[in-house]
Formats: C-alpha cells, structure tokens, sequence
C-alpha cells in the first residue's frame, strides 16, 4: 500500500511537470499577452516595460530557467491587477472554493447513486424512464445557463433564494445544485449501468441461494461492487467541478478560485491565469490521488496487489 | 423404500421472447431421496441449470417462467411459497453451488464476511463464536489453515479453494438438499476428483440429497446412485446408476454412453451423435430425439411417447422400448 | 404470475439508457425523429441565416431595447422573441448564434477529431514506446480539465474563431484517440493487416490503407457523440468571454450579455439557453441512436 502512494506520488509530480512545462510553452509560443493588455496606441517603452513585467524578455529558454528556478521557491508571478503574488491571490481564495465543492459531491452522490441503484432496480419501469430523463437532461443543459435559470426562477421571481455571493447557509443551495446537477446525472448514469452488471453476477445468485435478503443483496453486495466503477470516475468529476466552480461562481459572484479564474481572463491578467492553471493542477492531482487510495481502500484486489 | 426429500412434478420453465417462447424445461419430473444422488445429465442447452434454478426459484431476469409444475421439498409445494418465505427456505432446507469458482464469490468482502452471512441465518450468536463457526466450516472442506483464509478475499485462493469455501457456504445452513450445478467443470482435473471426493464425504456425514448436474457420464458413475438423463427440456430416461451404464433404453442414452471412452475392456469405436437437438422454440408434437435417431419410425415422428417403465425404478421415454 | 416481458416500445430516450443488460439482448431502435427535425431546423437557421433573420444581429436600435417577446404585454410581431439592451433582435442572434455555434463545432471535431484519429491509429498500430508516450499524454489530458488551457490560449493569442477551435480541439483529441487507439489494437491483429505485411506493404501504407478505413465507422460514431460536448464548450468559453469576441452573436454570449437583466428582461438571457439545450439533447439522442446502429459495442462511451 505504501508502495502504490509513493508510485502514485511520483506519477503526480511527474505529471505536474508535463503541466507547467506545457503551460509554459503555451502562454510563451501561441502569441504575447502583451499586444492584448496594451491599448493599440501604446508606446514602445511601455510595452518594453510590460515585457519585462511579466517576465516575457530575454529568449524563452532563459525565460524557462527563471521560471522553474521561481516556482521551486514557490513563486508563480505577480498578478498585474491586484498587484500580488499569484500563489497568494489563489490561496485567498481557494478556501472559498473548499466550502463549495463538498457540498456539489455530495449532492450528486446522495441523489445519484441511489437514484441509479433504483432506476437498475426497476429496469424498464417509470422510474427508471424518469430517472433516464433526468440524466439525458443533466448533460445537455449547460450549467452557467442552469444557474442563470436558477437565479430567475429562485432569486427574481420567487424571491425565496439570494442570487449569488457567499453568506449564510442560503446562499449556497443555487451555486450546489448548479455545480452538483451534472454530478447527480453522471453517478446515476454510472451507478446504474454498474448494478446492472453485477446484479447479473455469479455472487449475487450464490448471496440469493443463502437466502439473504434481497436489502442485503442489493445495498451490500451488489453496490458495494457497484462503486468501484463509480469511484473511477471520480477523477473525471473532480475535473467537472474544477471546470464547473469557473462557471458557477462567476454566475453567482462567488469568491472562489473559478471567479479568480474568470476575472484572469477577462482582464487578461496573464501571470495570475498561469498561476491559477499550475495550482489548480496540483489540487486535481492532489485529489485525484486521495482517489485513488479510496479506491484502493474500496477493491481489495488493488489494496493487497 | 427411504423417504423423497424433493420432488419436482412436470415442471415448465419458459422464456418469453418478443421472438417467440423458449422451452427450456417442459415437463421435467423427478424425485430426490434423503441421502442419495441423483445426477442429471444432458448436453448443454438441455435445460439442466435452468431446472435446478426454477427449483431454487432463483431464474435469470429477462422473461424466463415458471408456467406450470409443483416442486415438492418436504411434501410442500415451493412454488407456491411468497419470496420472503421463499428466502427462510433457500440456504436452511435447500441450497447450491455453482458452475464458476472464480466468480461466485464476491470479490469486495472477505472469506469470513460471506461464510458469516450464511451461519448467521441459521442462529445468531455474537461475532466471535460465529467465526470460530465459520473455521470450523472451512475445516470442514478441507481447507488448510483456516484461522488465517478467514480474513483473505476470494483473489487470494486458487479455484479449487473458493470451491471448497462456495461448498461450506453451500452447507452451513445445514440444507437437506444440496444441488451441484456442474461443480468441478471450471476446476483441474486433478481437483476434480478430491472435491468431489469432498462431496460424496460430506453427503455421508450429513446424509443430504444431491442433485448434480454433469454432462460427464464419467462422474456420473463416480458420483451418483442414480441417474436422469435430459434432452431438449425433458427427461428422457432415468434409473439406477448401473442399469443405465449396463443397458441404457433410450437411444438417446445409447448414445451418449457410446460417446464417452471407456476406461477398461478393449477399445471400442468412439461415436458422435449426428445431427443438431430441435430448436427450443419450435419443439416437434413426436419424440424430440427423433430428428437424430437411428431408430426413427413413423409413430416417433407423430406423437411423444409415454413413460415406459424398463425395470425396477428404471423409466424411459420411447416407443421402441418393452415394458420390463 | 404474468408475463415478465413487457412489449416492445422504444422511446427516443431509451437510446442513451437502455433498458437491457450489457450483453443481452438488444431491442432494435426506433429512428429518432424530432432530435432529426430539430437538428434540421438548427442546421437551416445557421445555413439561411441572412434569407431567415428579420433585422441585422449586429445593429442597434436604441429606441427600441428590451421589448419583450410577442407572447407578453408590450410585444410586437416585430421582435418576435423581443430585444435585448441595445435593441438587438434576439430571434435575429439566435438564427446567427446558430452558425457560430456549428462552424466552431464543426471545425474543432475535425481539427481535434482528426488529431485524435492520428494519434490512435499511430499508438495503437506502432505500439511500444510511441503508444506509451502518447498515451501517457493522453492520461494527463484526461487529468486536467482541457478548459483551463483554453482560457489560457484566449489570453495569449487573442479571442477568435482560431483560438477557439484550437482551444476545443485540445479538449476533444484525448478521447478520440482513446477510443480509436483500442479499436486499432484489435484491428492490428486480424488476419487481413498479417496478409499486408506479408505483401509486404509499409506500415504507413497499412494505417492508411487497411486500418484508417476500418475505424471510420467508430469515428463517425465518436464526432457524433462529441457534438454537443463541443456546442457546451463554445458556449461556455463564449460565456466567460474567451470565445468569439463581441459584437459577433453567440449563444453563450447572449447568455452572459443577458444575464444581468434578469429582473426586467429575462428573455435575453434565458432563450438562447433553451437553443443550447435542445440542440444538444438532439445530436446525443441522435448520435446515441447511430452508435447503436453502427457501433453498439461503444455504449460505455
């Protein structure tokens, strides 16, 4: 077990150098930031001096060796509109996100996987046909439109829910289902196809020919299987919701590290956005490896390989 | 004469297919007497797992029924029992193991955990006794060091273990009848013979009936006292062990025993059956062999023959036998 | 006991959630007729939009902004789905979003669908240390949501129709050549590829000739079902501003513009959401109907 972390961790970091290197790369080779952040009619030595800023002078392969050599000491650059380190801004933030996330997950599990166990359980049946359209509709609506719908219908119309920023417990119930809808719509997909699977299995007849009950059938032995296909996506749900908190927050004025994001681009603040991208890797590679362990914990075939 | 622990009369099992209705098990009967076994043989597609399985009321979803029959287990009709009465029977008064070793058991609990499930039906006691219960169950198949297999999960054991530990699960709830559902197929053949060695010894400790399904007339004579043989969804013939070997009547039965080796006396000519067994969904009104019988005659082709009894407790379904 | 079967009526959503066992067996799917139509009228709308558009999407008219739509009090026939803040027809942006919409769809499933295609078919049919690489790097495109690369693309080269078909190729190009890699390897093993080699063919003759052929199926199958991925990804780049710049009408543009005035004209914002919705519930209902009739063993997909 200790093993598997220590090679995982290694995976990560070596992936997380693909990451910057690419990033890098990208931001240096695909165009200048600085003909986008000027005003046309700027002159040569401001655009110098923004140059020199953002670190963009000098050949891109000594920008490269100054960029790694910052990052190892933790440095990621200076936002240009808040005029603070990066690292500082995204760690000011991220609590923010924190606070969202759980709650976005734990939505999509707790109506997702035993909405899928039931729709598998009554296969064919009105249940399961309205569970189908629920997830039919879960990937087809775009999320930052579901949220401005949420805000119509909620905030506007019904004046029951504020229609963004952080607060009390009120304030978070729009931005989770926001986030957490594509959740709920994925771990049912996923969840049912899996029973589906294993209800079909030789162990779930041998649990019957006990004469368990067919609670126990279902719930423990059939799902318990059931999750560890589910728990595989969780890596591709994690990214959602990095992708999902950009959207989400924006709509509803969030704090977080999404609103951060957004507020980079649209003010092409360039150093701030590579910043962002390189830590929000290390969050994703982060949990992706807590994930992994779970999944671990979960299939013991893995846990004792 | 000892005392029927099962006994399944004309059952019917169906699937129901929007292409039409297959018959998989169309009028099998049979009885099971406490302590014997009775093997059911017959090639595969003959509708032999699906009769134990519609014993068992455990049918695969999709359209498959029960749409006629009684199975009788202790003179009551278990057919007729609610699933959750069904539930207090299965594992307690009947039970079974499975073709596959390998996929049986499940692979996300423990050895222990699943043996746990099954004694725990029987009496509840506290944690500690019920494993000490459990060790006593995997010792009981012959399991080397069972205080240690209790804790391991199914892919830590070799085939022939887990279908040691699907037997004690088989067993703990002290079932009166055991049905093997081709119990060594996936196993070596060197396992083979100590498991069902396993199995003839735990039958005589705890004097249950096996019903054990086979479609190797080898084990057959290894394992049972005696034998029905179906094809295309019925029993064709059945009696005592050694009759059916001596002087087989049906010519199905002829059949299949020429086609098996012999392993002492001179070295015969092997032979196949020619021919395909009818489709289960457009059965023939004659004798369902009588597309791939030698013996073929016009009143074969026009109706089923009645049961004929041949010998003492020996049947068989065919107009060109003699009653004996 | 009744008879368990129930009779065989397939509904347009039982496409993407069949109601059988992995392997069974399969019913037969109907053809799904109104995803077709809507799609069609779509597709008309990005196609004629000049003939189809009542007024310029572009030009304003002060005087007359936020008019409701026809069916609420104070609408006209004029605006049929009404106008936003600068008195800009909505049907009229709509109609054009619609081609916005599909160009950037189209583009970036061939630009990123076509990568993907090529580096399936090289990793799959190479093997060794290549496919390793390249499915090393098709892991980590998986890890990282390929969004982020897209806004930081927007950043560096500017907002466009270049940008933008780059930055959704990056997000599509991984799964496509997972998928196509897997088929190949399969592919690679029959006996038609051993039969080339022996003829003695190259390598690339053979990707090209006797493999590229037989994958096309499953990529058709792939494009479809990536329509609407890539609609949603526009619509959501657009959304945060790192899509085609205004004044250029998209949808996920005129969600955004609209979505500060939700209090006094709802209808800016919340249509164009409406168009987004029923056009990709229409291309996956529909491509969920072809990946059955041509691939069926892609369901997991």
């Amino acid at each position: 077990m200790k093993r598997y972390i220590a090679r995982r961790l290694m995976q990560g970091a070596v992936l997380l150098c693909m990451v910057a290197t690419i990033v890098f790369f990208l931001g240096r080779l695909t165009g200048n930031p600085v003909d986008l952040m000027l005003p046309e009619d700027a002159t040569a030595e401001d655009r110098a001096a923004l140059t020199q800023t953002l670190g963009l002078d000098g050949s891109v392969g000594d920008q490269f060796v100054i960029f790694v050599g910052r990052a190892l000491h933790g440095d990621l650059g200076t936002s240009i509109r808040m005029k603070q380190p990066a690292v500082d801004a995204f760690f000011d933030r991220l609590p923010n996100t924190l606070v969202l996330i759980p709650w976005a997950l734990l939505l999509g599990m707790v109506m997702g996987i035993p909405l899928g166990v039931v729709a598998a359980l009554n296969r064919g049946g009105m249940l399961d046909r309205a569970a189908g359209t629920v997830a039919v509709l879960g990937v087809a609506v775009p999320s930052f439109w579901l949220g401005v719908l949420l805000i119509f219908v909620f905030s506007v119309e019904l004046g029951w829910l504020p229609s963004g920023r952080m607060g009390g417990p009120e304030h978070f119930i729009l931005p989770v289902i926001t986030l957490g809808t594509f959740l709920v719509a994925g771990f049912m997909r996923i969840t049912r196809s899996a029973m589906l699977e294993v209800m079909e299995s030789e162990f779930v007849k041998l649990a019957r020919i006990k004469g368990l009950s067919e609670g126990v059938v279902i719930w423990k032995h059939c799902l318990r299987n059931a999750l560890i296909p589910v728990l595989t996506l969780w890596g591709v749900f994690v990214s959602n919701l990095i992708t999902g908190a950009i959207v989400t927050e924006t709509v509803f004025a969030w704090p977080g590290i999404g609103r951060l994001t957004y507020e980079a681009v649209i003010y092409r603040d360039f150093p701030l956005l590579q910043a962002v991208i390189i830590l929000k890797s290390i969050l994703i590679l982060a949990i992706n490896l807590g994930v992994d362990i779970l999944y671990a914990y979960v299939d013991p075939r893995i846990r004792l390989a | 004469m000892t005392e029927t622990v099962l006994e399944v009369r004309d059952l019917h099992t169906h699937f129901f297919l929007r292409r039409g209705v297959i018959k998989a098990v169309d009028g099998v009967s049979f009885t099971l007497r406490r302590g014997e076994v009775l093997g059911l043989v017959g090639e595969s597609g003959c509708g032999k797992s699906l009769t134990a399985l519609s014993v068992m009321r455990l049918l695969p979803k999709g359209g498959a029924q029960t749409v006629k029959g009684e199975v009788l287990l202790d003179g009551e009709n278990i057919l007729e029992r609610s699933p959750a009465e069904m539930r207090e029977i299965r594992g307690r008064k009947i039970s079974m193991v499975l073709q596959d070793p390998q996929t049986s058991l499940n692979p996300v609990f423990t050895i222990g955990d699943q043996l746990r499930e099954a004694i725990q039906r029987r009496h509840k006691a506290p944690r500690a006794e019920i494993m000490a219960e459990a060790v006593t169950a995997l010792r009981r198949v012959e399991i080397a060091a069972p205080e240690q297999r209790i804790a391991q999960y199914p892919h830590q054991m070799s085939g022939g273990m887990k279908q040691r530990v699907v037997g004690a699960i088989a067993i703990s709830g002290q079932p009166k009848v055991l049905i093997a559902d081709e119990p060594t197929t996936a196993l070596d053949v060197t396992i083979q013979l100590q498991y069902l060695k396993l199995l003839k010894r735990l039958q005589a400790e705890t004097g249950m009936a096996i019903l054990f399904i086979t479609h190797d007339f080898g084990v057959v004579g290894r394992m049972c006292d005696r034998v029905a043989v179906m094809y295309a969804g019925r029993i064709v013939e059945c009696g005592p062990v050694r009759q059916i070997f001596e002087a087989p009547a049906h010519p199905y039965t002829r059949a299949l025993i020429a086609s098996v080796p012999k392993m002492t006396g001179p070295i015969g000519r092997l032979t196949t059956i020619e021919g395909q067994p009818p489709s289960l969904m457009n059965l023939p009104v004659g004798c369902r062999f009588a597309s791939r019988c030698p013996q073929v005659e016009q009143r074969c082709l026009d109706a089923y023959p009645g049961s004929v009894r041949v010998g003492d407790e020996h049947t068989a379904d065919c107009w060109k036998v003699t009653p004996g | 006991m009744a008879i368990a079967d129930p009779p065989a009526r397939a509904s347009l959503w039982r496409l993407v959630w069949p109601a059988r066992v992995p392997g069974g067996v399969r019913r037969t799917a109907r053809v799904p007729w109104i995803p077709i139509v809507i799609i069609s009228v779509i597709v008309a709308m990005a196609v004629f939009a000049p003939l189809l558009a009542p007024h310029s999407p572009i030009d304003q008219t002060l005087r007359d902004k936020l008019l409701p739509p026809v069916w609420m009090e104070g609408g006209s026939t004029k605006y049929i789905l009404g106008t936003d803040a600068f008195g800009r027809d909505v049907l009229s942006r709509l109609i054009y979003g619609a081609r916005v919409s599909l160009i950037v769809a189209l583009l970036a499933l061939v630009v990123g669908g076509g990568i993907g295609l090529g580096v399936g078919i090289l990793a799959g049919y190479v093997g060794g240390a290549v496919d390793s690489i390249l499915m090393r790097l098709v892991d980590a495109a998986f890890t990282f949501p390929a969004i982020l690369f897209a806004l930081l693309l927007a950043v560096t080269m500017g907002q466009g129709l270049g940008t933008l078909v780059t930055a959704i190729s990056l997000l599509l190009w991984a799964s496509f050549a997972r998928v196509i890699r897997g088929e190949v390897l399969s592919l690679r093993q029959r006996d038609f590829v051993a039969l080339a080699k022996v003829r003695g063919c190259s390598a690339a003759r053979i990707m090209l000739t006797h493999i590229l052929p037989n994958v096309l199926n499953t990529f058709m199958v792939l494009v479809t079902l990536n329509i609407g991925v890539v609609i949603i990804a526009e619509a959501t780049l657009s959304f945060l501003g790192a899509g085609i710049p205004p004044p250029t009408p998209t949808w996920g543009l005129m969600i955004s513009e609209g979505r500060g005035r939700l209090t006094d004209a709802w209808w800016v914002a919340l249509i164009p959401g409406i168009a987004i919705t029923l056009m990709v519930l229409s291309v996956n209902l529909f491509g969920d109907w072809l990946r059955d009739r041509l691939d069926p063993r892609l369901r997991q997909l």
